[in-house]
């Protein structure tokens, strides 16, 4: 009875070692995390203080008196110290306040939480197809390494890499919307369908889907797929690039000959006994390419003049709306380092051998 | 065949042979990569038309000639002409140089200063170290692209500012391979007679310490030029870049965008060359990586 008890204690013990363990990594991380977010707020602060533009002056006008002048700066706070001023930016940013749109003349941070679910809509979409068609793909050109379908890929990869996003978005409306007719031209749905169905969470096709009206889904898909796919492809190269590097390691190994000579048929050696370890791995790759795909939104938003938060940050370019640029920078920003994040945390939590 | 027995030799009497043996080796080694060899080439290419482009362009890359607007590709124009009659191949020509000189000046401003700061981050350690790579670290950390867009929005539109905004996006990278090949050999035997001799840290930093970090960093330049092409496309094509009447590819492409589904050649013929030559940039990276920096080793 005894040794089985103290058996189980020690087991409990180490489990708890274990935990304090990567709760304590987890800690040192939320802290990482905090000085990055902090880090992208300072650099957020510092482009609005380069701005040529002087702030006071575009809200007195160049007729105010000095007296004006200086009542105004006094009041916006701009005579304090810097330091001084970037923890209230910080603060302000904490509650939700980016200040106003001058394009829009509404808040910033309300006008972000409009657009922000079309462009997770299309990136979302655009990731998925990026793995379903990158992780074989790379799996067959690992198992196939030097023939065509991997020098193929390899081209592919390397596309991937060199093509610009917005060319290839006004090469692919050109071909298959205004050639072949098979998608929907710019925009998120034809204006026939316009405000048929409540916008209950902006994601096009999860409204019309809880609206029960598959003829604005129909319209809405055919709008995103060419955008979306696009978009994909683009993850598609560096996810079927990762996962043959990783696959052609894994195969290289002792324990695939062994399952070979065993006699195991070879599509189990393959998505079996080979790839198993390299799920892992492909979880970060994933997560990089998924953050690389909300920026890549930006080009071919502004391309398919989808209503996302790209489109906005361009928009808000051109109009030297200062807030809302900075404001999208912010948001893109923290999600691009929040996904990182998440990725490099679960790759710690699923592999054992990084504890 | 003796000048190639003196350049292989196994016991170089002079330094001056040495280092035009190893020369020789890569360069015969970066040969026999065909990959390698049409990147090499690409570039060349790229160089040798920013050079000579009012002698390959047929006509002026800004003038106008209303009355031959949006014509297809033909023999008089190889790629069709824009919305005010100039000849798309002309442009594409002397865009070249454009590309050319963004990409020179981003790897000139960009390389050193992640270069410097990776050394003495890797050479010092301590706080400094802390310091500088929690900076390189924000950096790393955001996105490349919309950090440019943010920074062109607060200079304002502008060739130069593109490039600044660039730059200001490029170095982090460096400084880590900086920093982690500085480790490697901050305290071997060589760097501690320097030291004992009494050479000063920005001595040994610059004279023994920079020099074994340039081979890993020509090769992570040149693998970087493909994002900093189509960075700098897409600034153009926001126009946000360089703006017109410049012949900048991003922005040609832009400018033609309004003509896509009637006159394709206008915004797809500039594409074409941008592909290519980061294409090109590809290769040669991937070429000088398996030469000069086997063990980063990412083809197998």
């Amino acid at each position: 009875m005894m040794p089985k008890e103290a058996e189980t204690l020690a087991t409990e013990a180490k489990m708890a070692v274990r935990t304090v363990r990567t709760m304590r990594g987890l800690g040192g991380f939320a802290v990482v995390t905090a000085l990055t977010f902090l880090g992208l707020l300072a650099i957020t602060f510092f482009i609005g203080r380069v701005v040529p533009i002087d702030p006071v002056l575009s809200v007195v006008g160049d007729r105010a008196t000095q007296a004006q002048y200086d009542a105004a700066r006094v009041a916006m706070g701009l005579d304090r110290p810097l330091i001084v001023q970037f923890f209230d930016y910080v603060w302000s940013v904490m509650q939700g306040d980016l200040g106003r749109s001058i394009s829009t003349n509404r808040p910033v941070a309300e006008d972000l939480l409009r657009v922000f679910p079309a462009t997770l809509e299309m990136a979302t979409l655009g990731i998925l197809i990026g793995i379903v068609l990158g992780v074989p793909a790379g799996v067959w050109a690992a198992t196939r390494r030097g023939e065509w379908v991997d020098q193929v890929m390899r081209v592919f990869a390397l596309l991937g890499y060199s093509v610009p996003a917005f060319w290839l978005g006004l090469v692919g409306l050109a071909f298959f919307y205004a050639g072949l007719g098979w998608v929907a031209g710019p925009g998120r749905l034809d204006i026939f369908y316009q405000g048929l169905v409540p916008a209950r969470t902006n994601v096009m096709l999860i409204d019309a889907a809880l609206a029960g009206d598959w003829d604005v889904f129909r319209n809405a898909l055919s709008h995103l797929v060419l955008p979306a796919t696009i978009l994909g492809f683009f993850s598609l190269a560096f996810i079927a690039r990762m996962t043959r590097s990783f696959m052609l390691d894994q195969l290289s190994q002792e324990f695939v000959t062994t399952a070979r000579v065993k006699g195991v048929p070879e599509w189990r050696v393959i998505w079996v006994h080979a790839f198993k370890p390299i799920r892992v791995p492909l979880i970060t790759v994933i997560g990089l390419s998924y953050a690389a795909l909300l920026e890549g939104s930006v080009m071919i938003e502004t391309v398919f003049s989808w209503p996302g938060i790209g489109n906005y940050l361009t928009v808000a370019l051109l109009n030297a709306d200062m807030n809302a640029v900075l404001g999208a920078t912010l948001v893109i920003g923290a999600v691009f380092i929040l996904i990182n994040k998440i990725s490099d945390v679960l790759y710690r939590v699923l592999d054992p051998r990084s504890r | 065949m003796l000048t190639r027995d003196w350049l292989l030799d196994d016991s170089p009497a002079t330094l001056m042979q040495a280092n035009l043996g190893r020369a020789w080796r890569m360069t015969t080694a970066l040969l026999r990569n065909p990959l390698a060899v049409a990147g090499l080439l690409i570039v060349l290419l790229l160089l040798a038309t920013a050079l000579f482009a009012p002698w390959i362009a047929p006509e002026s890359p800004v003038g106008q000639n209303l009355s031959a607007r949006l014509l297809p590709p033909s023999a008089a124009h190889w790629m069709g002409t824009d919305e005010l009659g100039r000849d798309i191949f002309s442009r594409v020509v002397y865009g070249a140089r454009i590309t050319l000189l963004i990409v020179a000046l981003v790897a000139v401003i960009s390389a050193p200063l992640g270069l410097i700061i990776g050394a003495v981050a890797g050479y010092f350690g301590g706080w400094i170290d802390r310091i500088l790579m929690g900076l390189t670290d924000v950096f790393l950390s955001l996105p490349k692209l919309i950090l440019a867009l943010a920074f062109v929005a607060a200079l304002g539109p502008g060739i130069e500012n593109a490039i600044i905004a660039i730059a200001i996006t490029a170095w982090p990278a460096y400084a880590r391979i900086a920093r982690a090949e500085t480790l490697t050999f901050r305290n071997s035997e060589y760097i501690q007679a320097v030291r004992l001799v009494g050479g000063s840290h920005g001595r040994i930093i610059f004279r023994h310490v920079l020099p074994l970090c340039t081979s890993s960093m020509i090769v992570r330049v040149t693998l970087d030029m493909a994002g900093i092409i189509l960075t700098a496309a897409g600034l153009g094509f926001l126009g946000l870049g360089a703006q017109p009447p410049l012949p900048e590819w991003g922005a040609m492409i832009s400018r033609g965008r309004t003509f896509i589904l009637d006159q394709w050649w206008v915004a797809t013929m500039p594409g074409f060359a941008i592909i290519l030559v980061s294409l090109g940039f590809c290769f040669l990276g991937d070429g000088l990586r398996d030469v000069l920096d086997p063990k980063q080793g990412g083809e197998k």
